[in-house]
C-alpha cells in the first residue's frame, strides 16, 4: 500500500532550496535505444532479427546468434521479481540524499534479467510489470510496478521522481483564451494540482469561457501576454518561483504558405506568438523551473510545449504556420538540455488539426481540446517526453519513422 | 570435433617469493607506483637486475590510461613476454596460469606476476562508475550501490533459496578476522564478534557492513619460473598441480547461484590427482562471504545447496578443521583493488613454503587457491582456481 501524499505546506521562506542533483545520465549510444522508448512510454528492448532472442541490457552483438542486426521492439512488460534489496549506502550524491532506495532483479517472461527500480508495492517473490521511464538525468531506466494498479501508486516516492504528476503542483497555463487552454485548466483540476495560474493578456477583451473558467477550482487568472517581454517577465517575477509545470498553450493557426502569402505581417505574428513567445517564456521562467528542481514534493517537474505534429513535416497549406511550429520544436530540443540539470522535462505533444475555429475548413479526424488536454496530463503523470494525439499526428509519426521523402511528396498533394 | 586433448601438466614450473606491499586505507600515491613497489621488492629479495625479468604480468583497475606496455617504460623493463590482466579477482590466477605455460614453453624464463590498485579519496566512486558497458547503462544508474548492490540480490537469492543466515555469514567473518589479527597490515585489527557482526550497519539487506570488503590502496607480487631457476635462486617454491579457468558460465541461469567452478570442477582435480579430503587449507575469494559459500560448494568441498551445513560442521582458523583464507582474506586485510585477486595465492604460497606473515597453517602440502571476479552486469562473470602443492 502506497501512503497517500500529503499537501505539502507553504514554504519556509528562509530555507534554502535544494540543488537539484541528478544520477549518472551517461549510457552507451546503444542504450539509448532504451531512452527513446521512455520518452514515448513504450517498453521496448532489443529482439534479435535473425534469431528472435530478447536482449537486455543493450548490445550491439546478439549473445545467442552474433547477429548485429538487433532493433528495439515492444515487448511484454510481465515478470517476477526475483530478490530485492533496499541500497541504504550509495556512493552517488542524487541517491545518497535519497536512500533507502529499493532495487531488484526481475526476470522477464520475455527472457531476459533486468535490474530495476521498484515500484513500494511490487514485492519479492511476486509478479511485476515493467516500465521504462525516464529519470531526473532525462536516461532511461527500468521500474518494477505492482502487476495490477494499487490505491494511491502515483504517490510512490521513487515513481514520483521519474514523472511530473501535477497533483499537488502549481501550474501556469499561458493563454486561457484558447479552447485548449480552458480545456487543460479543468484537466488540471481534476488530477489535483494545487493551483492553476491561467494567464489572460489584455483583460478587458471579453472572450467566450471566462466564466467557465473562473468557476473551476482553484484557477487564478493572471495577467499574461506572451508577445509582451516585460508581460512576462513580470508574470515570472510574481509567481515563476511557485510555478512547477509551465504549459504553452499560445497559438497563432492561418493558413497560407510561404511563397504564395504576400507580406511577412502575418508571419510575423505568427513568430512573434510562436517562436519569440516561447523564447520569452524560457528565458523568464526556465531559469527558475531549473533551479526548483528537487524542492520537494512539489518540485519544478516540466514544461510543456504544445505543437502541431507539422513541425515535423511541413503541410503546405499551413506552410507558414508549420514552420513557426518546426521553429518551436528546435527551440524545445535546446530547452531539454538547458533544464535537464535541473531535472525538469521539456514535453512535446503532437497534435494533429485541432476542433478548433482557426481548422474549420480542414476535414477530419480532428482533435478535441479535452482530449488534447487529457493527453497532456496523462503524459505528465507518466513522466513522458514525447505524445502523439489524434489519428493525423499517429500517422505522420508512423510515416515519418518509413519514408519520410513519401510523406513529404504526399503531405502536398 | 575430435575428443579434448589431455591437458599438459605444469611440471618443472614453480611459483615462488610472496610479496606484499603493506595496504593503505588511502594514498595518494598512484597504481604506478604501488605496482612499481611491487616489482622492486620482487628483485631486490630474489638479487635480481631488472634486465633478469624477461616476463612481466601486470593486473590493475587504476592504471588507465596505461597498459601493460605503458608501464614497460615506466618501469624501464624490457620483457620479452608481456601480459595485463584487469580481470579483477579472477587475475592473480589468470597470470599464474599463463605464465606458467610461457615459462614451460620456453617464452620467458622469469615471470614477475604483480597486481594492486592505489585508492585515492575518489577512485572507488569512479571505478564503479564506469566499471564496464553495461554496468554504466544498467547497473549504476539503480542506486549506485555499486557491488553492494549486485551482492545484496544474489545473497538475498542464495538465502532464498538455500536457507543460509547471517549467522552463518558471520561464522566465515569471524573466522577470517581471527586469522588476520596477527597480519600486520590487515585493514582489521580488531577482533569481530558474533553481536558486532549482526548489530552492524545495513549496507544493503541482507549485506551489512561486516560482509563488505574496505577499499585501500596495496600490492601483491610473485615470481612463476623453472624449479631450476628457483633453485639457482635459492627460493622457496610451490608446485602447480593444476588450474581451471572459466568466463561467463551458466549465463542462462536468471540470478547467480553458482560459478563456472562447477563446470570445470572434475578437470581441477583429476589434472592434480588429488581428493577434496587431501586440501589443508583453501584460498576463497571473498568479496562477500555468499561468494565464500558458492566456491564451497562449487569447488566440490560440498554438494550444491549445502554450504550453510559445511559452515555450522567446520571450523575455518588456521587451527580449526577446515583451514581457509588463512591471512584473513579481503574482508580482513583490505581489497587492495586487482591486487584482490593475488592475495590469496601469495599468502597460499607462503603457507605452503611455512612463511606466513600470521599464524601457521600446520604442516600445509597441498590447497586450492580460487579467483572469482567482475560483476559486469548481475553476477560475476569469471571464475578460476588453481591446487598447489609444497615442494617437497
Amino acid at each position: 500500500m502506497t501512503e497517500p501524499l500529503i499537501r505539502p505546506k507553504r514554504k519556509n521562506p528562509l530555507q534554502r532550496t535544494r540543488r537539484p542533483l541528478s544520477p549518472q545520465a551517461v549510457r552507451s549510444r546503444t542504450a539509448h535505444g532504451l531512452t527513446a522508448a521512455a520518452a514515448e512510454g513504450r517498453f521496448a528492448l532489443q529482439v534479435c532479427e535473425d534469431c528472435k532472442t530478447v536482449i537486455y541490457p543493450p548490445r550491439d552483438c546478439c549473445p545467442s546468434c552474433f547477429s548485429a542486426r538487433l532493433p528495439f521492439r515492444d515487448v511484454a512488460r510481465g515478470g517476477v521479481l526475483i530478490a530485492e534489496t533496499t541500497v541504504q549506502t550509495s556512493t552517488d550524491p542524487y541517491f545518497r540524499e535519497r536512500t533507502p532506495w529499493r532495487v531488484g532483479t526481475v526476470k522477464l517472461d520475455v527472457g531476459p534479467v533486468i535490474v530495476a527500480h521498484l515500484h513500494g508495492d511490487a514485492q519479492e517473490g511476486r509478479r511485476v510489470r515493467l516500465d521504462l521511464k525516464l529519470d531526473k538525468s532525462g536516461s532511461a531506466v527500468a521500474m518494477a510496478l505492482p502487476e495490477k494498479d494499487t490505491p494511491n501508486m502515483a504517490d510512490d516516492p521513487h515513481l514520483r521522481e521519474m514523472t511530473c504528476d501535477p497533483k499537488f503542483r502549481r501550474v501556469l497555463i499561458t493563454d486561457g483564451r484558447t479552447a485548449v487552454g480552458q480545456a487543460l485548466a479543468k484537466a488540471f483540476a481534476n488530477a489535483g494540482a494545487s493551483i492553476i495560474f491561467v494567464g489572460i493578456a489584455d483583460s478587458w477583451k471579453p472572450f467566450s469561457g471566462l466564466e467557465a473558467l473562473r468557476r473551476i477550482e482553484r484557477v487564478e487568472i493572471v495577467p499574461l501576454d506572451v508577445t509582451d517581454t516585460e508581460s512576462v517577465t513580470e508574470q515570472a517575477e510574481q509567481n515563476g518561483a511557485r510555478i512547477d509545470i509551465v504549459v504553452n498553450t499560445a497559438e497563432h493557426v492561418r493558413s497560407g504558405g510561404v511563397v504564395d502569402r504576400h507580406g511577412l505581417t502575418v508571419t510575423r505574428e505568427e513568430m512573434d506568438v510562436r517562436y519569440l513567445g516561447l523564447a520569452r517564456l524560457a528565458q523568464a521562467f526556465g531559469p527558475i523551473l531549473r533551479a526548483r528542481g528537487a524542492d520537494g514534493v512539489n518540485s519544478a517537474a516540466a514544461f510543456v510545449n504544445l505543437l502541431s505534429v507539422h513541425a515535423l513535416m511541413n503541410w503546405p497549406i499551413y506552410g507558414s504556420y508549420s514552420a513557426a511550429e518546426a521553429a518551436c520544436l528546435s527551440a524545445a530540443q535546446c530547452m531539454r538540455a538547458e533544464l535537464r540539470p535541473g531535472g525538469v522535462k521539456v514535453m512535446n505533444v503532437f497534435f494533429g488539426p485541432l476542433e478548433t475555429e482557426w481548422f474549420q475548413t480542414v476535414p477530419p479526424p480532428k482533435v478535441a481540446p479535452a482530449a488534447l488536454a487529457g493527453a497532456v496530463v496523462r503524459g505528465l503523470q507518466q513522466g513522458l517526453e514525447d505524445v502523439f494525439v489524434g489519428d493525423v499526428a499517429e500517422d505522420i509519426r508512423q510515416r515519418l519513422a518509413v519514408n519520410p521523402k513519401a510523406l513529404e511528396r504526399e503531405i502536398a498533394s | 570435433m575430435a575428443p579434448d586433448a589431455k591437458r599438459k601438466s605444469y611440471d618443472g614450473v614453480v611459483a615462488c617469493l610472496p610479496v606484499t606491499i603493506p595496504y593503505r586505507r588511502y594514498s595518494t600515491n598512484s597504481a604506478q607506483w604501488w605496482l612499481g613497489r611491487a616489482l622492486q621488492e620482487l628483485t631486490k629479495r630474489a638479487k635480481l637486475r631488472p634486465v633478469d625479468i624477461d616476463g612481466l604480468s601486470v593486473s590493475s583497475f587504476t592504471v588507465a590510461p596505461d597498459t601493460a606496455v605503458g608501464l614497460t617504460q615506466h618501469f624501464g623493463v624490457s620483457p620479452r613476454w608481456l601480459d595485463h590482466i584487469p580481470f579483477g579477482g579472477a587475475s592473480g590466477i589468470v597470470a599464474l596460469r599463463r605464465a606458467a605455460r610461457a615459462v614451460q614453453a620456453g617464452d620467458a624464463d622469469i615471470v614477475a606476476c604483480i597486481a594492486g590498485d592505489t585508492n585515492h579519496v575518489d577512485s572507488f566512486r569512479k571505478t564503479l562508475s564506469t566499471f564496464s558497458r553495461f554496468a554504466q547503462d544498467a547497473v549504476y544508474p539503480y542506486g549506485s550501490g555499486g557491488a553492494n548492490a549486485s551482492f545484496a540480490l544474489i545473497t538475498k537469492s542464495y538465502m532464498n533459496t538455500y536457507g543460509a543466515k547471517r549467522e552463518d555469514f558471520a561464522k566465515i567473518c569471524i573466522a577470517q578476522r581471527d586469522n588476520a589479527l596477527s597480519i600486520p597490515y590487515a585493514m582489521m585489527k580488531k577482533k569481530l564478534t558474533l553481536d558486532d557482526y549482526m548489530s552492524a550497519r545495513p549496507i544493503a539487506d541482507p549485506i551489512h557492513l561486516f560482509d563488505c570488503v574496505m577499499p585501500c590502496a596495496g600490492a601483491e607480487g610473485l615470481l612463476v619460473c623453472r624449479e631450476a631457476t628457483a633453485k639457482s635462486l635459492r627460493l622457496p617454491y610451490v608446485r602447480i598441480l593444476s588450474t581451471i579457468e572459466r568466463h561467463n558460465a551458466f549465463a542462462s541461469d536468471p540470478i547467480q547461484l553458482r560459478g563456472g567452478w562447477a563446470v570445470d570442477i572434475s578437470d581441477l582435480w583429476s589434472m592434480a590427482d588429488v581428493k577434496p579430503g587431501d586440501v589443508d587449507f583453501l584460498q576463497t575469494y571473498d568479496d562477500y562471504p555468499v561468494i565464500v559459500m558458492m566456491q564451497f560448494e562449487d569447488l566440490g568441498f560440498c554438494a550444491k545447496g549445502e554450504a550453510p551445513d559445511f559452515v555450522r560442521s567446520h571450523t575455518f582458523t588456521n587451527d580449526g578443521s577446515f583451514p581457509h583464507n588463512t591471512s584473513g582474506g579481503q574482508l580482513s586485510v583490505g581489497q587492495a583493488g586487482a591486487g584482490g585477486g593475488l592475495l590469496g595465492l601469495v599468502e597460499a604460497v607462503r603457507q605452503l613454503v611455512a612463511q606466513p606473515f600470521g599464524s601457521r597453517v600446520p604442516d600445509a602440502k597441498t590447497c586450492v587457491v580460487s579467483g572469482f571476479g567482475m560483476i559486469n552486469y548481475d553476477r560475476g562473470l569469471s571464475s578460476c582456481a588453481a591446487i598447489l602443492a609444497r615442494a617437497a
